[in-house]
């Protein structure tokens, strides 16, 4: 799929009026308001563009696997730091389209998410540097670009990041690439929950290594990456048991296929990394240093989305039974001015409302 | 100042406005008078002057919001400012319009060891709010070089950078919440402590927007731990093409350095009889690369910096030997512009980025545009992130000298673009670059930047003509973005 048949694809339903969904891979099916529209595949608009492992950058075209790009980004010894899940195994939730090979580059900015070592490296916004949009008219529009630092305009391609495809379709990207750490280790501390949160926010504001976090069931893995000496320097610091096969575990922290994630309805809050527990019953995991807590079983929404607010944070609906998809808003809802404000940014990108209504809020 | 006559409408306008901001805000708050406003008609691009009809200088929230109700309703424009360091005429008044200085909105309300971040007024300077953090061994990574005046309202507004800035992020990287207030006195707060706030990300529009999209009241920065220890690399090379080379190779290293910086010979030359600095007079370039982290981390890293930086050719290396030997080898770089300055009457300095492979073709353009303008360049360079500083220099007193200045510095600006960078690295468009905006993007780009400007401000009355050109004004320009072949501005007349 050429990007001229993308811009075709969005004038005709701009015309028409036609709803649109935009699907990648598909693998993010569950995440966001209950799917409408008529499916736009971008999976076919996919290619490494351009890579430059010296002027640490990588572009390529939405469709792309974050496996292939990954893949490429390992031949040089450099990584997405944001550490994006590729969902592979979700890739049944919606059986009209056949499986593919997980989560793309597109959907991957679309929604925003970030994997365990956003705590230290940072969320997927933090590594855009660019994108080509094309917008609800069908217009196609650059922002950004490829060097690390660029303040020329508003930071568009920054705000498209999380934005779940409401504002235009992202066609290519441009991302920054780091270096994979020289050497990385993972311990695990026996410990309840109001621990490891103490512990984590103690540590993170000593100059530790500290790349991912993780707490489930009593017991706290704590990953360490950098060079080797610092690594093994904090290892001897921070004491806990040394484990085998962490990479596993990992692997199955950021793809969700830990049993931490299996029940639902799933809640995904995020809040200050210092807040005390919520007064809410089911917490299963913890990640990001203390910032991210994720809560399952039959939880009384108002009730979970109050106690996130009062401790300063918000609770998303992050995986549901439609029964409850269609009754409860996935996102914490926006104050009246930034609601306002928010349908004022969707009326400049989509003024005709097509691109995946309702995915991100209700309203619009 | 012919404002003072009585029978123009401006000055009933201003008449009216006057008035309007006393029931505002009380007498000590507001400047009218020709030699108070004096001191604001420019910020650090002195070249570009303009006297406001007023100063307002709240001393909290709701009398900003009554002021920029006021100016709402009168439909009078409003250019917020801090310490008036910006480098682009981002903070220069408009003649028909007020200033907003949150000079006064200077307290630290928080610092937090735990949540690792602090909640400051804008008027606070980027320095303070580090000092503030470092009895908690925390401090604000963001470090431009004016950080001992510049504010953080201001470092918001420009999305400034620093010399740390490729390992610990620009200013966007670093600010978990802003507290606005809209041209239309509506409060409003986007992110927060908890990451990944529900919505759009506002917080990366609102960095680096130049003040024209709303007034910030409240800032939440993040604070990060303060390594153990750093040490700086000082390397020599007899070729600038050669120590190019060598930044490629450190990231081709796998290594991420906190600064990785780089003066030619120009500079070190200007520089260095200032700082006294110990840096190598003969060397046509040299690089300064920092590493932080623990000891065992720096001694290793700074292991393999010297390996990479001895085979690239490097003639001299020297490791800082104390923390003030380090700071001492930073001195030079950060006096870089007060050192030109001793030099030469005037110096304009640039912000270009470039991909950092093209630095030895960038120098050697400047080198044959020296010649071009019969001007003097020392250059300055955040080689690690790409962002050049090229310092022109010039005087404002000889006729015609500024003008070649000008010309000199957008040519450097335009080929940033051509080579693949961008017209401005952390200094921000201002009213300096704005031209050269309509080189960086085309049309529906420009038209995009308007109406997001719209969703924000209808009437146009946040630093109004700065930081997006009109696409009128980009056809005078007539240097215009070639983008993908289309033709340009079809709907406006040519010429």
């Amino acid at each position: 799929m050429t990007r001229d048949e993308i811009v075709a694809a969005i004038r005709a339903a701009h015309a028409g009026r036609t709803p649109l969904r935009l699907r990648g891979a598909g693998s993010k099916d569950f995440y966001g308001g209950l799917l409408a529209g008529e499916v736009l595949d971008l999976s076919g608009h996919r290619g490494i563009v351009a890579y430059e492992p010296t002027e640490l950058y990588l572009t390529a075209k939405c469709g792309t696997p974050l496996a292939e790009i990954e893949a490429a980004l390992a031949e040089h010894g450099q990584m997405l730091a944001f550490e994006p899940p590729h969902f592979s195994a979700n890739l049944t939730v919606d059986r009209q389209i056949p499986a593919k090979t997980g989560a793309t580059l597109g959907g991957c900015l679309a929604a925003g998410l970030a994997g365990p070592r956003r705590m230290q490296a940072g969320a997927v916004r933090d590594f855009v540097l660019g994108v080509t949009l094309v917008d609800g008219r069908g217009q196609v529009l650059d922002f950004g670009g490829r060097v690390m630092k660029n303040v020329a305009g508003y930071d568009v391609s920054r705000l498209i990041a999380g934005s779940l495809g409401t504002l235009g379709v992202i066609a290519e990207a441009t991302l920054k690439v780091l270096p994979k750490p020289v050497a990385e280790t993972t311990l695990a501390f026996a410990c309840a929950a109001d621990e490891a949160v103490r512990r984590l926010n103690d540590w993170g504001a000593q100059p530790l290594p500290l790349s991912a976090a993780f707490w489930h069931d009593g017991r706290l893995l704590l990953r360490l990456s950098g060079a080797a000496a610092a690594v093994e320097a904090a290892r001897r610091r921070l004491g806990g048991e040394l484990t085998v096969d962490a990479e596993k575990t990992w692997i199955s922290v950021r793809e969700q296929t830990h049993p931490a994630f299996a029940a639902t309805p799933l809640w995904r809050v995020a809040l200050p990394s210092t807040a005390p527990a919520l007064a809410v019953d089911g917490l299963s995991a913890i990640e990001w240093g203390g910032a991210l807590r994720w809560y399952a079983g039959d939880i009384d929404a108002a009730a979970i989305r109050a106690a996130a607010t009062a401790a300063g944070g918000h609770a998303t609906l992050y995986r549901a039974p439609e029964s409850l998809r269609c009754r409860v808003d996935p996102f914490t809802p926006l104050a009246p001015a930034l609601l306002a404000l928010h349908r004022r940014l969707k009326q400049v990108f989509d003024p005709a409302g097509i691109l995946n209504p309702g995915r991100l809020y209700a309203e619009f | 100042m012919c404002r003072m006559s009585s029978e123009s409408p401006v000055v009933a306008d201003r008449a009216t406005l006057l008035r309007r901001l006393r029931h505002v805000l009380p007498a000590h708050c507001l400047l009218v008078e020709d030699e108070d406003l004096r001191p604001y008609e420019c910020d650090g691009l002195t070249a570009y002057r303009e006297m406001p009809l007023a100063v307002c200088l709240p001393e909290n929230e709701g009398q900003v919001v009554d002021v920029l109700r006021t100016c709402h309703q009168l439909g009078v424009p409003v250019v917020a400012r801090g310490a008036g360091t910006g480098l682009s005429g981002g903070a220069m008044p408009h003649a028909e319009g007020v200033v907003l200085s949150l000079a006064r909105f200077n307290r630290i309300l928080k610092v937090d060891r735990d949540s690792r971040s602090a909640v400051v007024q804008p008027g606070v300077r980027n320095l303070a709010v580090s000092e503030a953090a470092a009895p908690y061994g925390l401090y604000y990574a963001p470090d431009p070089s004016s950080q001992i005046a510049c504010t953080i309202g201001g470092n918001v507004a420009e999305n400034s950078g620093g010399v740390h800035c490729l390992k610990y992020g620009l200013t966007v990287h670093n600010v978990l919440r802003l507290r606005v207030v809209s041209i239309e006195g509506e409060i409003f707060e986007i992110g927060s402590a908890a990451p990944d706030s529900p919505g759009y990300d506002l917080l990366a529009l609102l960095i680096g927007s130049e003040g024209l999209l709303g007034v910030v009241t409240e800032v939440t920065v993040k604070l990060v731990p303060k390594p153990e220890l750093a040490q700086v690399v000082m390397a020599s090379f007899d070729d600038v093409a050669q120590a190019g080379d060598a930044v490629a190779a450190i990231i081709a290293a796998g290594i991420i350095p906190a600064g990785l910086e780089m003066m030619d010979k120009p500079a070190t030359a200007a520089v260095e009889p200032f700082v006294k600095a110990g840096y190598d007079l003969d060397a046509a370039a040299i690089l300064l690369c920092e590493s932080d982290g623990t000891p065992e981390e720096v001694a290793e890293e700074i292991a393999r910096v010297r390996a990479v930086l001895t085979g690239c050719g490097a003639r001299d290396l020297r490791v800082s030997q104390s923390e003030a030997e380090r700071l001492r080898f930073w001195a030079g770089r950060k006096a870089a512009f007060p050192a030109v300055g001793r030099i030469t009457p005037d110096y304009y300095c640039m912000d270009g980025t470039i991909p950092r492979k093209r630095l030895a073709e960038m120098l050697a353009a400047i080198a044959a545009m020296e010649r071009k303008y019969g001007l003097r360049c020392a250059n300055v360079f955040h080689a690690g992130d790409g962002n050049l500083h090229p310092l022109i220099m010039y005087d404002m007193s000889l006729p015609g000298d500024w003008d070649k200045a000008e010309a000199f510095g957008a040519e450097i600006l335009e080929l940033s673009v051509a080579l693949g960078g961008s017209i401005t690295g952390e200094h921000g468009v201002g009213i300096e670059k704005i031209k050269q905006m309509c080189v960086q993007y085309a049309t529906p780009e420009l038209e995009t930047f308007h109406a997001v400007k719209a969703a924000f401000d209808e009437k146009r009355l946040l630093n109004p003509e700065k930081a997006v050109p009109s696409l009128h004004r980009c056809a005078e320009y007539g240097r215009m973005h070639v983008h993908r072949g289309e033709l340009k501005f079809p709907d406006l007349e040519r010429f």
